[in-house]
């Protein structure tokens, strides 16, 4: 194949910094821009969260947030932190680095195209930022974007802003479908001989899993991004009704802002997913390899991952319980959504049981990953109560939303993130980093979100709405309900400060940290079985490596060493199989 | 160690607080009562699988804890296992689904000796319309809309003439009355929100969406926006009064049908009084305070005779005819840091000397 044929990328001259680290078409050098990238606007994201906090927490203290700017706190916070941070740092990030190394390829099938995706997702980064330099400032309608007021007077950013944004996710959506192409393309085609599709490290099944969904759900963002720019920029009503805004008749009619809460969430909710099951698979790989056991119930784990993905496009509209749609579709999606539930707690027992009779090293990464089961549990706990149609009227618009959606789609992931990048990072730099930072980096990560989160889901009970600049003068809010948003807002600045020691960290160890060895986890998968660390342009020096067994070799009985690789061949005899070796059966 | 410790802390900790807690929900005040039932059953679930499971951690990073002498288990799947957890979780999710449906069964059949009320969102205040004496609301639409007619009622429909109009003012419901919640909008998406009543629901333009409830608590009531609508958002503020049968039909005599809202106000009166009612019907305060603190738009504390700065960086005197010109054509003069958002209120000038009046006691 030509891929495996071509020389190791020096060709346009090995000493020109700039074609090998920023034009380059190396899948590892593209995972790092995407990461740094998205690590950069995720910062902002994290200070915009503070100014956010400090309103809510100690109103008025800042004088420089006034409504305007606090709903484009709110809103730039949001869509920064889903698409430009979680989506593009798994997928761009994770996804890129990992695919062609865990599936023994040399790159991507697509290299050109793989850069390109890079270019395109930084040139949407561009458009967003600069919509702060554009007349109005940007758009402060909520990360959900709902038309009518999205696009009039009243919210901010309704001239420039509105339309910066929904630019930006234009690009920032072909940046993405030409990633998720390559891919699934590499996935499918390029993988090593004998890596079958089930002996693909879970990290592989989910991201596969994850990019096909994206794929979906992506162009139902687009069109209805597309439209609401026509409504916004030529006149169009299609989420325009006949309205009276401001007093003044508006030359609209027809329009349905339902429909775009359908487009939206039908992307929305399998967004989700695209963040979460990248994180699925990443923490199943990390917990497995750090408890030096197999994952637990492999089979079942892949097809939890498919069937949550499939379901995850049919449950869009519990988002919508309250927003007017006909009210017995709620009978459908609390059915859909709570059966996602089943094949999600499989999975939660799944890494319990892995740890179950393991081996366990409680370094950094399998402190973020055990951290992680945590936090997505309560999470996916609380999402059982917003699920169930008649739970959630009481609930939806309120702290308890917040405080569910930040548990089961930004901590949780985050700390996959977080784990994820400790576990690899030698591989990737070639260095260590410091352990003693990354476990205060840990502590206080997971036990201020705790202290941050846990008792915000309270204030949903007592019903405070969410998205609100100043609760003054409500007199349901208990007077001690302040109290609370100031703790709240302390632990919340605490714990952003602190993640700049990650930061420092990493940075000062690409340079003084020890040597890293090439396997330093003993893990089994092909990664770090790389004749260089870190791996050459092109990975694999002259031969491709060949997989003789499944990812998760770890204490076979009887081998010499607690892990196998799966390029080490020989392994299962018939009496393995039988007391449930090879889960797929064929030693090779 | 450390990392089970936390997690039994964690748990404990969990616990304790919600004990503790002085944050809960407000005093049901409607028929609702199952959806909170159906809640607390899913709390106590989903709470005793978050400490099993959290428990189950901590005792796996104790009990498991690496040491070099020992080797993990190689166990690669255990059907049997993974069999009972899936239909224990099956089980357990369908329990608490049943009930929630059950519940929302009800929510969906709005009772047949329901009475309608409805009520109208726009930024960022809520107006109310109810039946008069016929019993039926008469057609309304955004296209009828005027400054007179702030809720579009068709002033050819027979049916609407005796609605009557509440704007600007808190709405009265009976007590132990099914009522059918009616939900228009002019302009944006809002949510009518009030806490104790539990059930809430989206008002969309374009369409009229409905729930239904039956107070069951006399007293007054705090409505609130729940879906963003703007930079007026966290101030859409009005009241809803649950009255007792003789209460009630106190306040209905006292309200004006939509016909004889048709008529024009009659001046008079004490101009400040009348220009805070003016005020307080065009929904103002939803973004100027009356107390200095910053809204949406500039404060009335003070507002007359002090001077502005204007977006342009020249300065202004807020007397009588910049301000006559700031309520009729808002958008000729911004103040510096507010944004251009007010709408044109066209007042008759008799309206107008009223407000500025009231303005000028908000600043003695």
């Amino acid at each position: 194949m030509a891929y495996a044929d071509q020389d190791t990328g020096h060709h346009e001259g090995s000493n020109k910094f700039i074609w090998k680290y920023v034009f380059s078409q190396d899948h590892k050098v593209i995972a790092v821009q995407y990461g740094c990238t998205a690590i950069a606007v995720g910062l902002l994201a994290l200070v915009l969260s503070w100014l956010m906090r400090m309103q809510i927490g100690f109103p008025g203290s800042l004088e420089f947030i006034d409504p305007t700017a606090y709903y484009q706190y709110v809103t730039m916070h949001g869509m920064i932190m889903v698409i430009y941070l979680l989506t593009a740092f798994f997928l761009g990030g994770f996804g890129n680095y990992l695919i062609p190394l865990m599936c023994g390829a040399r790159d991507m099938v697509f290299p050109f195209l793989n850069m390109l995706s890079y270019w395109f997702y930084l040139v949407s980064v561009i458009i967003l930022m600069s919509s702060y330099f554009v007349p109005g400032g940007p758009t402060g309608a909520g990360w959900t974007l709902y038309p009518p007021q999205a696009i009039l007077q009243g919210t901010p950013g309704a001239d420039w802003g509105i339309i910066m944004m929904l630019a930006s996710l234009a690009v920032f959506i072909i940046a993405f479908t030409m990633g998720g192409l390559n891919y699934i393309t590499t996935i499918l085609q390029a993988r090593c001989k004998g890596m079958t599709l089930m002996r693909m490290p879970l990290t592989i099944w989910s991201i596969f899993t994850a990019t096909v969904l994206g794929l979906l759900a992506f162009p139902a963002l687009f069109v209805s991004a597309v439209m609401l720019l026509f409504d916004r920029l030529l006149g169009t009503s299609f989420f325009m009704p006949y309205i009276v805004h401001m007093g003044q008749a508006m030359e609209t009619s027809g329009g349905s802002p339902v429909l775009f809460q359908h487009l939206f969430w039908f992307f929305g909710h399998p967004e989700v997913y695209i963040v979460a099951l990248p994180a699925f698979g990443l923490v199943s790989d990390i917990l497995s390899t750090h408890a030096r056991k197999n994952v637990f119930g492999y089979r079942m784990m892949v097809w939890a991952i498919l069937a949550i993905g499939g379901i995850s496009f049919i449950v869009w509209a519990h988002h919508m319980y309250v927003s007017g749609m006909n009210l017995y579709l709620g009978f459908f999606f609390a059915t859909t959504t709570l059966i996602i539930a089943i094949p999600t707690a499989v999975k939660v027992y799944n890494w319990t049981l892995t740890l179950w009779h393991g081996n366990i090293h409680l370094n950094t990464p399998m402190l973020f990953a055990i951290g992680f089961i945590s936090t997505f549990l309560i999470g996916g706990l609380t999402g059982l109560f917003l699920g169930n149609v008649a739970v959630d009227i009481p609930l939806s618009d309120t702290y308890f939303v917040v405080a569910h959606f930040h548990m089961v789609m930004a901590i949780a992931p985050v700390m996959v993130v977080f784990a994820a990048i400790y576990h690899w990072y030698p591989k990737m730099s070639g260095r260590m980093y410091n352990e003693t930072m990354g476990k205060i980096h840990f502590w206080v990560t997971f036990i201020g979100t705790y202290l941050i989160y846990f008792p915000m889901h309270y204030l949903g009970f007592e019903g405070m709405p969410r998205r609100y600049y100043a609760y003054e003068g409500y007199e349901f809010i208990s007077e001690s309900a302040q109290g609370l948003n100031e703790y709240i807002t302390v632990v919340a600045i605490f714990v952003g400060v602190l993640q700049f020691l990650f930061i420092y960290n990493m940075a000062v160890s690409l340079k003084y940290g020890k040597k890293a060895p090439a396997n330093p986890w003993h893990a089994t998968t092909l990664e770090w079985q790389t004749p260089d660390t870190p791996p050459c342009h092109g990975n694999w020096r002259d031969n491709l490596p060949v997989v003789y067994r499944w990812a998760y070799d770890y204490s076979v009985p009887g081998a010499e060493k607690d892990y196998i690789p799966q390029n080490v061949p020989g392994g299962h005899t018939e009496e393995d199989i039988e007391h449930g070796g090879d889960p797929q059966g064929a030693p090779a | 160690m450390a990392l089970a410790i936390v997690l039994i802390a964690m748990v404990v900790g969990s616990v304790i607080f919600h004990f503790w807690s002085p944050w809960w929900f407000t005093p049901l005040a409607s028929n609702w009562g199952a959806m909170d039932a159906t809640i607390m059953f899913t709390f106590w679930v989903t709470g005793a699988v978050f400490v099993a499971v959290n428990l189950f951690l901590a005792y796996c990073v104790i009990k498991f804890k690496h040491s070099p002498d020992r080797r993990s288990a190689y166990e690669p799947e255990n059907s049997k296992l993974e069999t009972w957890l899936t239909a224990i979780t099956t089980v357990g999710v369908f329990a608490m689904l049943a009930p929630g449906l059950i519940v929302y069964k009800q929510f969906v059949q709005v009772p047949d000796d329901a009475v309608i009320f409805e009520a109208v969102g726009h930024q960022w205040q809520w107006s109310y319309r109810l039946p008069g004496k016929d019993g039926a609301l008469g057609k309304a639409d955004n296209r009828n809309v005027t400054f007179d007619n702030p809720l579009g009622v068709d002033p050819d429909d027979p049916w609407g003439q005796d609605d009557l109009i509440v704007v600007g003012a808190p709405a009265h419901i009976l007590v132990d009355q099914p009522i059918r919640f009616n939900l228009r909008s002019k302009d944006v998406l809002h949510d009518f929100y009030v806490p104790q009543f539990r059930a809430k629901m989206d008002v969309v333009p374009g369409l009229v969406s409905y729930f239904w409830m039956t107070p069951t608590v006399t007293g007054t009531y705090e409505v609130l926006c729940a879906e963003l609508c703007g930079v007026g958002h966290y101030n859409m503020r009005s009241k809803v009064v649950v009255d007792t049968a003789e209460d009630y039909a106190l306040w209905l005599r006292s309200q004006r049908t939509f016909a004889e809202t048709q008529g024009g106000q009659a001046p008079g009166g004490d101009p400040v009084e009348r220009g805070e009612q003016l005020a307080q019907q065009q929904g103002c305060m939803a973004c100027h305070s009356l107390d200095g603190s910053r809204g949406v738009g500039p404060t009335w504390q003070g507002m007359y005779g002090r001077t502005e700065v204007l977006a342009d960086g020249s300065s202004v005197t807020a007397d009588d005819a910049y301000l006559r010109e700031s309520i009729t054509n808002p958008n000729a003069k911004i103040v510096q840091g507010y944004p251009p958002v007010m709408a044109a209120y066209p007042f008759s000038d008799d309206d107008l000397d009223a407000i500025i009046a009231y303005f000028m006691s908000l600043s003695e």
